[in-house]
């Protein structure tokens, strides 16, 4: 027993699986893991044993616990070949379990192993044995155990056991994906299976051809006749559903097909009593189908008919086939809207968000306010996770092509305000970038932003939320970038400097000081009258003080009602009230906050003494000292008063380089020298660190910047390498594709808004829920739009070129795209039932297409010929064809057809085939 | 591949039985085990048997104390699914007598092996009871 080898004694004492499960269940959960570790000390012990029995049950255990209690048993994969070689059957099947359950097809170098016993199995007289080997490969299957077993599995497709050949079947699909060579030697035997009348082959093929059908369908067109035979004859629901999803991706390639098999299908959703053969019905419909109308109506009752069943399963399944529906076709969705509502308020959350998904669909220019209202009603009850999915799909839907729905902004804007009021709302981020985005689009909108924005911004419990803050600072931004449009500047400055601010985050904080700076620019250059020029009509405060000069205030066009007192002691106190505030954070720690600070607090120190006019001074440095001060306070003004707009994406591709700037020429060498200067990663904006860092790196930017002056070869990979660092403060170069992440344009805004838009009216007309509301009065205000970047520059979805090499020979074997280069060397099939009869030699697999071969290869070879030579030919075949395509199973015509489908390319043969 | 995974789970979010007709390694199995339970386990009767987690669609079905769960990608039929769940509980009753949570921890081999009958790589291949459960019946008598 000397190294814990195994002994007699294990042999004999050995416990089985029954009581390692039945000790499992004992143990406590603590003492869990012990047990385990125990008994896998055991199992180690055990495993070498040479004793199958032993052995085997070691490995019974041992898979036990990698399946159920996640112990890694990769240590016993050795094992598990030595047992599968046993000649008991029961001791071969825990083997293989073994290997299915715990081999990794890729990294198990012990697989390789196998592929003798495997073989060995698979030609097997006992078919238990065989039928093992299939389950086994087709779990654990990797190029090589394909390659190897190829010709095993090609005798068995025709096995007479149909309980061994559906199997072969189902295993052949994992061999093709790992060894597409495969095909070329199995696919003619796979397809031949397809006129079997042994259901559980019939169902395997099926199944086989819709896993293959989903990657590229257009090579099995040719095969739809035996398709369309199954869908037509079969009665077993498992079957139909698969073919029904082959023909949901054949009938998208060819209209004809389509054609065909609508009626076949509805007849299936009619008769049908299967509830998941009725669904596939209407799944194939309204995804291929749909410009049937006929049967896009059957279908549209019957997803009605799922809606209203009490099954949470039908139902979800009804909105989803809805949603499908909906993207061509609104007025099935529009038929069914009183229902979708209603499931929003269903108990299940996955019923709910199909409906809201749906609901979202609907929206368009005349209900979005109606649609929004009865969500936010909505999302006011809901759980908080559902009420912020809520938000998000307002949110998305009303932004989506800039705003594409939205006619009347104020009330968007106010909207936005009332969503970031919601106490779960967790979407500040959003809401923020759409107040700003407004702000800079919309002219017409900002008075509605600035009001809103004061309403938040003035509302100190808000301060507390922490989801808000991005909302706070776009407020805060709004409220100082058009503090013109606003009521009340003083309220707005307490607003912003008030004590709760403090539990902002410092980026937020900064925005705030930021807006106080601008709006005490503001107060200051109307106390100095200098606005006389923008206002439209200057009205004098009639509560003057006497010791101002030519304090007049003037109303900013647009605002509306009160009026603010502008005299020097209301905006000492305004200035004091800022000094005290922002006074001590000009000591702050944070950089962004500390400077902004200081830069209030600096122009409050220039503007404080001119504003309260030396006592002692003459009435003449008075006026000199308050000119002065209006020209500082112009400067800044005038500054801050240029109009902030959406820039492109796409602009800075547009500044032309200038001449003699060489930008593709690379810099590497330059990495030597300013290797070790980097700046740190920031990610936000501060002039203190900067300038600290220029400083600091002095000496080593001189050599730098005397390199940079000259347009030198270096200066692509500097800037790019400047680029990684402050990407921030690029614009993005590769807009294109961003670009439409931003603004999801709708799939065609126009021509179906207008169908939509007719389909609403009259809907909304019939409806009370989504009742019109629309603004005759007030026309869509206008909504700056870049003209090149945003506008809908939609890239379409790349088509994935997949080389699927399946396909590829799939599309040689049925079509025989190489017939005519390999004639020579090609030999024919005796039953060629489908498709080109050919295997070439050139493939490796010449003793298989013996197997299949016989003598009449020189004949058709013949054929072949003529048919290259003579299209007309060809055309006789095809009517020939068509006239007798319901009786195909004789050889001889399923020949004829096969050299017609090598002569005729794709394109015709649906023609003859249906 | 239409059945990605199948799993066997009871109330206590243990895993009865695990069959993954695609390789993951003994973490991930574990993860995604964890997340599906918790998500299944938390819906009540009223609800749906349709999960979308990650990139699976998990259809589940509860029989008394055990949670069937099957994990398929976008393009299976879901009702299907639910009915492949209650075959294999029949199929699984018919063998057993009444099939219940222990039948399948003591013969978990068994259960594999009616898995095995239906599903190959995926693909549902047999649905007859009585053939799935012949080759079982035969192996029983031989031993």
């Amino acid at each position: 027993m000397a190294g814990g080898g195994p002994s007699l004694m294990d042999s004999l004492f050995q416990r089985s699986l029954d009581d390692l499960i039945k000790g499992l269940r004992l143990s406590s959960p603590d003492n869990k893991l012990n047990f385990i570790s125990k008994s896998l000390d055991e199992i180690r012990r055990e495993i070498k044993s040479t004793d199958p029995q032993t052995k085997s049950t070691a490995l019974q255990k041992l898979t036990y616990l990698h399946s159920l209690h996640a112990v890694d048993m990769s240590f016993a994969a050795f094992h598990s070949v030595e047992l599968s070689s046993s000649a008991i059957h029961s001791h071969k099947r825990v083997a293989f379990l073994s290997a299915a359950l715990s081999f990794n097809p890729s990294t198990t170098d012990f697989i390789l192993l196998l592929t003798h016993q495997l073989r060995k199995d698979l030609s097997s007289p006992n078919h238990h044995d065989v039928s093992l080997a299939l389950s086994t490969i087709s779990s654990i299957c990797n190029p090589d155990l394909a390659r190897d077993l190829t010709p095993e599995l090609f005798t068995l497709l025709s096995s007479s056991k149909m309980f061994v050949r559906k199997k072969a079947i189902a295993a052949v699909l994992r061999v093709f994906e790992q060894y597409p060579d495969a095909v070329r030697v199995c696919f003619k035997r796979v397809v031949e299976n397809l006129e079997g009348a042994d259901m559980g082959v019939l169902s395997a093929v099926v199944g086989l051809f819709c896993e293959l059908t989903v990657n590229e369908p257009r090579s099995y067109l040719p095969l739809a006749p035996e398709f369309y035979k199954i869908l037509v004859d079969c009665r077993n629901n498992w079957v139909l559903i698969k073919v029904l999803k082959i023909f949901a991706k054949l009938a998208p390639l060819e209209p004809r097909l389509g054609k065909r098999v609508v009626e076949p299908i509805c007849e299936h959703m009619g008769r049908t009593g299967a509830k998941s053969l009725a669904f596939e019905c209407v799944r194939t419909i309204v995804t291929s189908l749909s410009e049937h109308e006929s049967a896009l109506k059957l279908a549209v009752e019957k997803m009605r008919e799922f809606l209203l069943d009490d099954d949470p399963n039908l139902k979800y399944l009804g909105l989803q086939a809805l949603a499908i529906v909906s993207e061509k076709h609104m007025w099935a969705v529009l038929e069914n809207k009183e229902l979708v509502v209603k499931a929003l308020s269903d108990v299940d959350v996955n019923i709910k968000l199909e409906a809201l998904r749906l609901v979202m669909s609907m929206v368009s220019e005349d209900n979005v306010m109606e649609i929004c209202r009865i969500l936010m009603s909505h999302a006011l009850k809901s759980d908080p996770e559902f009420c912020n999915e809520i938000l998000e799909f307002i949110l998305l839907t009303c932004s989506r092509n800039v705003y594409e729905v939205i006619i009347d902004f104020d009330w968007y804007v106010s909207f936005l305000g009332e969503m970031a009021r919601i106490p779960h709302c967790q979407k500040g981020r959003e809401i923020e970038a759409q107040l700003v985005d407004i702000g800079m689009r919309v002219k017409d909108a900002r008075l509605e932003l600035v009001h809103v924005a004061r309403d938040l911004v003035i509302d100190p419990a808000l301060l507390g939320n922490l989801y808000i803050h991005g909302v706070l600072a776009a407020a805060a931004w709004v409220s100082g970038e058009y503090v013109e449009l606003s009521r009340n500047p003083f309220e707005l400055m307490e607003a912003l400097l008030q004590p709760r601010t403090s539990l902002l985050p410092p980026s937020v904080r900064a925005v705030y000081i930021q807006s106080a700076f601008k709006v005490l620019t503001f107060c200051i250059y109307s106390y100095l009258g200098l606005n006389g020029d923008v206002a439209s009509e200057p009205v004098s405060d009639t509560e003057l003080d006497n010791d101002n000069v030519v304090i007049t205030h003037k109303q900013t066009p647009s605002t509306s009602s009160s009026k603010h007192n502008l005299t020097q002691e209301s905006i000492m106190s305004l200035l004091n009230l800022i000094e005290t505030n922002l006074g001590p954070l000009a000591g702050s720690d944070e950089v962004e906050v500390q400077e902004r600070a200081s830069n209030v607090l600096g122009l409050i120190k220039l503007m404080k003494p001119r504003i309260i006019g030396g006592l002692n001074q003459s009435e003449e440095d008075k006026i000199k000292e308050e000119l002065k001060a209006s020209e500082t306070i112009k400067l800044i003004y005038d500054a801050f008063s240029e109009e902030l707009a959406p820039v492109s994406l796409n602009s800075q591709e547009r500044v032309p380089i200038p001449d003699g700037l060489v930008l593709k020429e690379n810099l590497n060498e330059l990495e030597a020298i300013c290797g070790d200067f980097k700046l740190p990663l920031s990610t936000s904006f501060s002039l203190v660190k900067t300038r600290m860092l220029e400083k600091d790196a002095t000496s080593i930017s001189e050599c730098q910047s005397k390199e940079e002056s000259e347009p030198s070869n270096e200066s692509t990979s500097l800037l790019s390498e400047h680029r990684k660092r402050h990407g921030l403060y690029y614009l993005p170069s590769e807009s294109k594709e961003s670009v439409s992440n931003d603004y999801p344009p709708a799939h065609d805004p126009k021509d179906k808004a207008i169908d939509e838009a007719e389909d609403l009216v009259k809907l909304t007309e019939q409806s009370l829920v989504f009742k019109k509301k629309s603004n005759p009065l007030k026309p869509r205000p206008v909504v700056l739009r870049l003209d090149d970047g945003e506008k809908s520059n939609f890239v379409s979805k790349k088509l994935e070129v997949k080389e699927d090499l399946i396909s590829g020979a799939v599309q040689e074997v049925l079509l025989g795209t190489e017939a005519s280069t390999s004639s020579s060397i090609s030999k024919l099939s005796k039953k060629s039932s489908k498709g080109v009869p050919e295997l070439k030699d050139n493939t490796g697999n010449n003793d298989l297409s013996e197997v299949s071969l016989a003598g009449s290869g020189r004949k058709k070879h013949n054929k072949e010929r003529k048919h290259k030579s003579s299209g007309k030919e060809k055309e006789e075949h095809n009517n020939k064809d068509k006239q007798k395509s319901d009786r195909r199973h004789s050889k001889h015509k399923s020949r004829q057809r096969a050299d017609s489908a090598l002569a005729a390319q794709s394109q015709v043969i649906p023609d003859f085939l249906l | 591949m239409g059945i990605r995974f199948v799993l066997m789970v009871n109330k206590q979010g243990q895993t009865r039985l695990a069959q993954y007709y695609e390789y993951l390694n003994l973490e991930e199995r574990r993860a995604l085990e964890g997340e599906i339970v918790r998500k299944c386990l938390a819906r009540n009767e009223h609800q749906c048997s349709f999960v979308e987690h990650r990139n699976y669609k998990v259809v589940y079905r509860r029989y008394a104390s055990l949670f069937f769960l099957v994990g398929v990608d976008n393009e299976e039929n879901e009702l299907a699914i639910l009915e492949f769940i209650h075959l294999l509980v029949e199929t699984m009753d018919r063998h057993f007598g009444n099939v219940c949570e222990l039948d399948i921890m003591f013969h978990l081999e068994k259960a594999h092996f009616m898995l095995e009958e239906m599903v190959m790589n995926g693909c549902i291949v047999e649905t007859s009871k009585s053939s799935i459960l012949s080759p079982i019946q035969l192996m029983e008598k031989a031993s």
